[in-house]
Formats: C-alpha cells, sequence, structure tokens
C-alpha cells in the first residue's frame, strides 16, 4: 500500500495527467466558430447593460452617467420602446476596479444576453472589457472623451476623441497667442497618451512644452508641481488630471498666486459636476475644452436638461459624458430601427449616417470609425459653476480617432 | 477542519477521501452543475484560493502578517501575461500596447526570455519565490516581526503598483496586460480551452493543497508553529527560526505567483488593480473569514469572500459593498476563528466536544508575538 504522501502524489499526477489530456478546444488563428452569444430579443421586453462604477473612486462620475442612460431609456420606453419592444435595464457595478468591469460584461452577455451595453469612463475599463465584447461579438456604447488611438469592431464611441476635444483646446490656445504650455496630468494612460499627442502637436505648430508631471490617481500632493508650474512662467498649462486631484491642485494654484487671467487652465476632465465639487471660487475664468455643457443652446439640450432635472433633482447639472452617453442609447435606437433588427452585425451595418438631434447639436454617426461626428466647444468656468461657451469649431468635426489627418501626428500610432 | 490542527493525525483514509472528494466536486459536479460563465468565474475564485492557502501556511502557523502577496500574485500574473502577449504578437513582433504607448524599436531586454514559454512558466513561480527569498532574508535575519513585517510587505506591494504604472510603454500602465487572445496556442475565446483552464487551476489548487498538507504535518510544520508562538523557545533549543520563517514565505510566494499565473488566462487581465495593497489586504480578508490555521478554511474563505462579492453586487449593484462589509463584521465578531470553527462546532454538537480545542487552541489565538519585547 502507498504511503500517504505518495498517494497524495500519484492523486495529484492523476489530475495533471487528466487535465492534459482534457485539452482539446480550437488553436489559436484557427477560424473561430463560436459566433458569440446571440442576445435574448424572443420576448416583449429587451435587455440593455449598464456597466457603471457605482462603488470606488469613479462613482462620484459613473454614477450621472448611468442616470443619464437610465432617462434615455424610461424616454424611449414611453414612446413605445425599440421595434415595439420595451428596454430592461440591467445595472451592474464595475466597482472602480478593471477586471470587475471585464466580469461583469461577460455577465451581462453571457447571462442576461443583452442586445447592447452602455457604459464604462476610464480607458483602462474600456481596456480591460474590449476582448471580452469582441470575444462575444457583443456591443458596447462608450460615452467618454479618450486618448483616441483605438478602433474596437464592436464598440462606439460617443464621446470626444482627440481631434475632437485636445486639438480644439490647443488650437484655442494658439489662436490666443499662447506659446509657451505646461502639461499636468495624472498617473494613467489618458494623460500621458494625450500629453504625447500634444507634444507632437506643440512641436509641429511652434509653441514648446516647458514641462509635463504626472500625480498618482487620487494625489492631493501639488505643491512641488505647482512650484514648478509657477516658475516655469508658461503662458498656459494644460490639465489632464482626473478626480480629486483636481481639487488639490486648484486650490494650490491659487494660493501660489496664479490666476485665470495671467496663466490660464485649460483641462480636459473638468465638467459641471466636477466644477461643483471642487468650488467655483478656484475655478472661476478657468478653461475646459469639451463637445457639450449645460448652457449649449438649443431645444434639444432645454428638453435634456429639463428632464434630468426633474428625474434627478434640480440641483444637478447635466455634463458632457452624461450628455454622451444618453446619446448613445438613442443613437443605438435608430441603429436597430434602420437594420430592423437587434443582431448586432446587421446594427453595426446601419450605423453609418446615423444622425440625432442631440443636446449638443446634431450628431452623425461615422461607419468606418464607430465614433461620431461631434462640435468641439471650449468654455469658460462663471462664477455660477455653469461653464459658457466662448468658441466652437461652427460645425460637427469628422472623428479621426488615429490622427490620419494630421501630418505631425504620424508617429504616433 | 479541526483535526488538521495539529492536534492529531487524520487517519490515511480520511485524508485520500477527502482528496477525492474534492477532486470529485471540482472536476464532476461544478462543470456539470456550472454554465460557462459560473465555472470561468469558479475558476477564478480558485486562483485566489491558491494565494490563500499560502498565506494560511505563512500567516495561520507561521504568524507572518503578508499583507503583501499581491506583489507575488502580481510577478507571478505580469510573467505569464507578458508571455502570452508576446506569443499573439508573433515571434519578433512587439506587444500591441508598447507600440501604442511604449514607441519602442524593440523589446526592452528583461522582457526578451520571456518570449520563451519554458522560462516564462518557470518565472512565474521562481521570480515571486526568488524575490521572497531575498526580502525574507534580509527582514527575518534581522528579526523584523509582526506589525513591522506587515508594513514592510504592505509598502512593497504599493511600491510596485507605482513603478507599473509609471512604465506604461514597457508595462501596460494602469491599463495592465489584457486583450490576451492566446494561452500556449490555444485560443482562449473558445469555451472549451476556458473549460480546460479551469481544470488546470482545479488541478493545481489540489496539488497546492497536498504540498501545504504535508507541511503542516511533517516536523518543519510543527516547528513553524513554534516559533509562530515562541520564537525565543525555539531559538534556544537550537534551532534557527529565519530559516523556519522564510520557508514558510517563500513557499507562500511561489503560490501566489502561481495563482497570478492562471488568473490570465482565466480572467483574461492582470493589472495594478489586482496586486496593490488593496487585493493584498483582501487576500488576507479571505483568509481571516475562512479560518486562518486550518489547512480548508483559507479556501473556503477565500472563495466565499469572491462569491459573495460577484452575487452581492449582482443582486445589489448600489449598495453590496455595505452588505460586505456587514458581512466581514459579522464573521469577525461571532466567529473569530472563521468559517472553519463553524464545521467544528457542528461536528462539536453530534460527537466530541472538540469546540474548546478550536477556539481556544493555538489555532485561533490571535498573534500577539510580534509585538517587539
Amino acid at each position: 500500500m502507498l504511503r500517504s504522501r505518495g498517494r497524495l502524489l500519484a492523486y495529484s499526477a492523476i489530475l495533471v495527467a487528466a487535465v492534459a489530456l482534457s485539452a482539446c478546444g480550437s488553436k489559436t488563428g484557427e477560424n473561430k466558430s463560436g459566433a458569440g452569444v446571440t442576445a435574448d430579443t424572443a420576448g416583449d421586453t429587451v435587455k440593455v447593460g449598464l456597466l457603471n462604477s457605482l462603488s470606488g473612486t469613479m462613482a462620484i462620475s459613473e454614477v450621472t452617467v448611468r442616470d443619464s442612460i437610465k432617462l434615455a431609456i424610461e424616454e424611449i420606453n414611453a414612446s413605445g420602446g425599440v421595434l415595439g419592444k420595451k428596454l430592461d435595464p440591467i445595472s451592474e457595478d464595475g466597482a472602480s476596479d478593471w477586471p470587475t468591469f471585464a466580469e461583469k460584461a461577460s455577465k451581462l452577455i453571457k447571462e442576461d444576453r443583452v442586445a447592447a451595453v452602455f457604459g464604462c469612463w476610464t480607458s483602462a475599463s474600456r481596456k480591460a472589457v474590449k476582448p471580452v465584447f469582441e470575444a462575444n461579438k457583443a456591443l458596447l456604447f462608450y460615452p467618454v472623451q479618450y486618448e483616441g488611438l483605438e478602433q474596437s469592431p464592436y464598440i462606439f464611441y460617443t464621446g470626444a476623441t482627440t481631434n475632437q476635444q485636445i486639438i480644439p483646446g490647443l488650437d484655442y490656445l494658439k489662436s490666443q497667442g499662447k506659446k509657451t504650455i505646461y502639461l499636468v496630468g495624472s498617473d494613467y494612460v489618458f494623460p500621458r497618451t494625450a500629453n504625447k499627442e500634444i507634444k507632437a502637436y506643440a512641436a509641429a505648430n511652434g509653441m514648446t512644452v516647458l514641462g509635463e508631471d504626472y500625480a498618482p490617481l487620487g494625489s492631493t500632493e501639488f505643491g512641488t508641481i505647482v512650484n514648478k508650474v509657477k516658475a516655469a512662467k508658461a503662458d498656459a498649462v494644460f490639465n489632464t488630471l482626473n478626480g480629486d486631484s483636481n481639487v488639490a491642485f486648484f486650490k494650490e494654484y491659487k494660493s501660489a498666486g496664479l490666476t485665470a487671467a495671467a496663466m490660464p487652465v485649460v483641462s480636459v476632465s473638468i465638467a459641471e459636476e466636477e466644477v461643483k465639487s471642487i468650488g467655483t471660487q478656484y475655478l472661476a475664468g478657468q478653461l475646459t475644452a469639451w463637445n457639450y455643457y449645460q448652457t449649449t443652446p438649443g431645444d434639444a439640450n432645454a428638453k435634456f436638461v429639463k428632464a434630468y432635472k426633474a428625474k434627478y433633482g434640480a440641483d444637478k447639472p447635466t455634463s458632457d459624458p452624461m450628455e454622451a452617453a444618453y446619446v448613445s442609447v438613442y443613437l443605438w435606437k435608430a441603429m436597430v430601427e434602420k437594420a430592423g433588427s437587434f443582431d448586432v452585425e446587421k446594427v453595426k451595418a446601419a450605423s453609418d449616417g446615423i444622425t440625432f438631434d442631440a443636446p449638443e447639436g446634431k450628431v452623425t454617426v461615422d461607419g468606418a470609425t464607430q465614433h461620431i461626428y461631434k462640435t468641439a466647444r471650449i468654455g469658460k468656468i462663471g462664477d455660477d459653476g455653469l461653464i459658457t461657451e466662448v468658441w466652437n469649431s461652427g460645425s460637427p468635426v469628422k472623428p479621426d480617432p488615429y490622427l490620419k489627418g494630421y501630418p505631425w501626428a504620424a508617429g504616433l500610432s | 477542519m479541526s483535526v488538521l490542527t495539529g492536534l492529531g493525525r487524520p487517519s490515511r483514509l480520511r485524508t485520500g477521501l477527502g482528496f477525492a472528494g474534492g477532486a470529485l466536486l471540482l472536476f464532476a459536479v461544478a462543470p456539470a452543475v456550472l454554465d460557462d460563465f459560473r465555472l470561468n468565474l469558479l475558476a477564478k475564485y480558485l486562483c485566489l484560493a491558491m494565494v490563500a492557502v499560502g498565506i494560511g501556511l505563512a500567516w495561520g502557523r507561521g504568524g507572518l502578517l503578508t499583507l503583501g502577496q499581491g506583489v507575488f500574485f502580481g510577478l507571478g500574473g505580469y510573467a505569464m501575461a507578458m508571455h502570452l502577449k508576446l506569443a499573439d504578437a508573433g515571434p519578433g513582433q512587439m506587444p500591441d500596447f508598447m507600440q501604442l504607448y511604449g514607441q519602442l524599436d524593440e523589446l526592452p531586454w528583461w522582457w526578451k526570455p520571456f518570449e520563451n514559454p519554458a522560462f516564462a512558466l518557470a518565472a512565474t513561480v521562481l521570480l515571486p519565490m526568488a524575490v521572497a527569498f531575498v526580502l525574507g532574508w534580509v527582514v527575518f535575519r534581522r528579526r523584523v516581526r509582526g506589525a513591522y513585517f506587515a508594513i514592510l510587505s504592505q509598502a512593497l506591494a504599493a511600491a510596485m503598483v507605482i513603478f507599473l504604472v509609471g512604465q506604461q510603454g514597457t508595462t501596460g500602465g494602469t491599463n495592465g496586460l489584457t486583450d490576451i487572445q492566446g494561452f500556449f496556442g490555444y485560443d482562449l475565446a473558445d469555451p472549451v480551452n476556458k473549460e480546460t483552464v479551469y481544470f488546470v487551476v482545479a488541478a493545481c489548487l489540489l496539488v497546492l493543497l497536498a504540498i501545504v498538507r504535508q507541511l503542516m504535518q511533517s516536523r518543519y510544520g510543527e516547528l513553524l508553529v513554534a516559533v509562530r508562538d515562541a520564537e525565543e523557545r525555539v531559538r534556544f533549543l537550537g534551532y534557527d527560526p529565519a530559516k523556519v520563517k522564510l520557508t514558510a514565505y517563500v513557499v507562500a510566494a511561489g503560490m501566489a505567483g502561481l495563482a497570478g499565473a492562471l488568473f490570465v488566462p482565466a480572467v483574461g487581465i492582470i493589472s495594478p488593480a489586482l496586486i496593490g495593497v488593496v487585493p493584498s489586504i483582501e487576500f488576507v480578508i479571505g483568509v481571516a473569514v475562512g479560518g486562518r490555521a486550518t489547512l480548508l478554511g483559507p479556501i473556503a474563505g477565500a472563495v466565499a469572500v469572491a462569491w459573495a462579492k460577484t452575487a452581492l453586487s449582482e443582486r445589489f449593484p448600489g449598495t453590496w459593498t455595505y452588505l460586505q462589509g456587514a458581512l466581514f463584521v459579522v464573521v469577525v465578531a461571532f466567529l473569530p476563528g472563521g468559517l472553519a470553527t463553524i464545521f467544528a462546532w457542528l461536528r462539536g454538537r453530534r460527537a466530541t466536544p472538540r469546540v474548546s480545542t478550536v477556539v481556544d487552541g493555538p489555532a485561533a489565538r490571535p498573534v500577539e508575538e510580534g509585538v517587539p519585547s
């Protein structure tokens, strides 16, 4: 009889051998047989997934996006649904944690068999779910401005790509005669990639980047960075900080005696919601680059703002990512109706040229890139916490995620 | 399992039956009951359980409060993920994220060896063990203990995260390494291959369990408990406590490394968010919930905590964090010895009163030896 130790080893060996023998799946590079999971569209309702961080550091921003997606779904249901079917929203918490986003995306697609998923905020969460959507051939609508250089066949990007937000921001600074800029950002993918693009732009447009500093996400220690900014005497600061760090940065900025008049800061992650939490006394007069503000004129926006405030409270501002998320649901509806089907491939095929009279103005889906044409708007933060437009691009800008139309960006992708 | 806390050797028959039962559960029942998605989640839980087995040895038996197991988990995970990324990219090609963020002309030299599958596989276990050995050697020699050791291990986790985030071009930054297509030539999008990954994880867990059981039952296991409870006395008896602790620490690190390596094909991502201070603490929480000094407690705890996280967040997406917190409070307040004490308590009610040996025995007593004397 085997001794205890020997027997354990024998068991283990058998297990490992069994595993080795059971490996008989398809190899990489073989024609993928898995056609993805088909959405469950047989009943009277169709499930759609809402994937946002409801807990963790990103919750403060992402909950507002979830709310505006829900508003769009309610409006659509009230007006008869999509192809005669009511939408049934399934909300999942990404918990500000990228692997959790991937897990929940998988759950929504495989367990709930949703027709489409709306959500994600950070680029890291999008990168984490991207393979899940691609492997299952399911659709994600991503509503937040991002750093570009991506084009997944199963993601629709309804936020701005670089040439609809950051480049217009730089163009504006250039038109104002700003020759030197200083880059401040959070230490993660969006700021690092954006700054790479900004440096290429500056080199080609006769601007000088005097410095580039990163703070860890959530950092509140900005004494050193602000001192460096002050010493550099730049004409303007380009700010890609995210979240809480902005509070500390702008407090330090003000107490160092720097002003919006002398050295304006252009921010690309501060919208109405963030202005409220940072405090207008620190932000008044500073610049932002987006595609939508609560103050954007037009009936569509008046209706959206009114509906949002009626549902969630009069003190709740609307912001660019919320608007882009709201728009994404309507764009998906229009695509489905044009395709006459919830089938993902048919929806994708129907996407090109879909337009929607959005709160930000007319938007059009570019089928080739699965991004949308958006009007770029530079705004100035007012004493009331709202942002008013000081410049816009006049007409919607064609999305160019890989910056192919810009010779100076040739080395970036 | 109170009988495994060193108070009496279970019969060989029972051990054999236990393993056979576990194997039956993992290899026959789970795949039959769970669908693809849930089975894949179970694979993830079992990876976390593998880390927990190591922590059970180092902390439960050795009294080493390792709050930095994420480092070893991450080393294993990044070693594996980098190999898979390089294999996906093809010979001589660069992984997608390096082209995107790094703008490098060629692979950095320290990633080069990971193109070789044998090297990468060995590195997933040996690299964490080597790091643990160097750190442990320095720390235990100098008799750094208790809270100081815990803080040091945690600082290491924080430092590793800062390093990875800063090196976006070569490590993927906050995104981590994601979008992994194949696993040693097998397509990970195929559910059959995903199931195979689950079987590999389950088999590895059973093997680790067998190793830890042997260690716990051996003379070394007795010595480890002795070091935990009375380090100075062990030293007077002529043993070197540093070596005893170092062994447990290095073994636990190797297990965390293997867990990280298998986590990558099971979940498809490794990122700094999985290896920093918070996940490192979560590993320990799982072990505490399960019962740290027992053999199966850490596994039960890690799986239970991870499962509860999934189940609660699916049912209550807005409030699950509060429920999870409440669960920890309840377990710590009413089951200080962890979930394992429930089994002992049940057995105690049925047969011999064994409860006291678990609740009051060295297994469940808070380890205070770390307080510098």
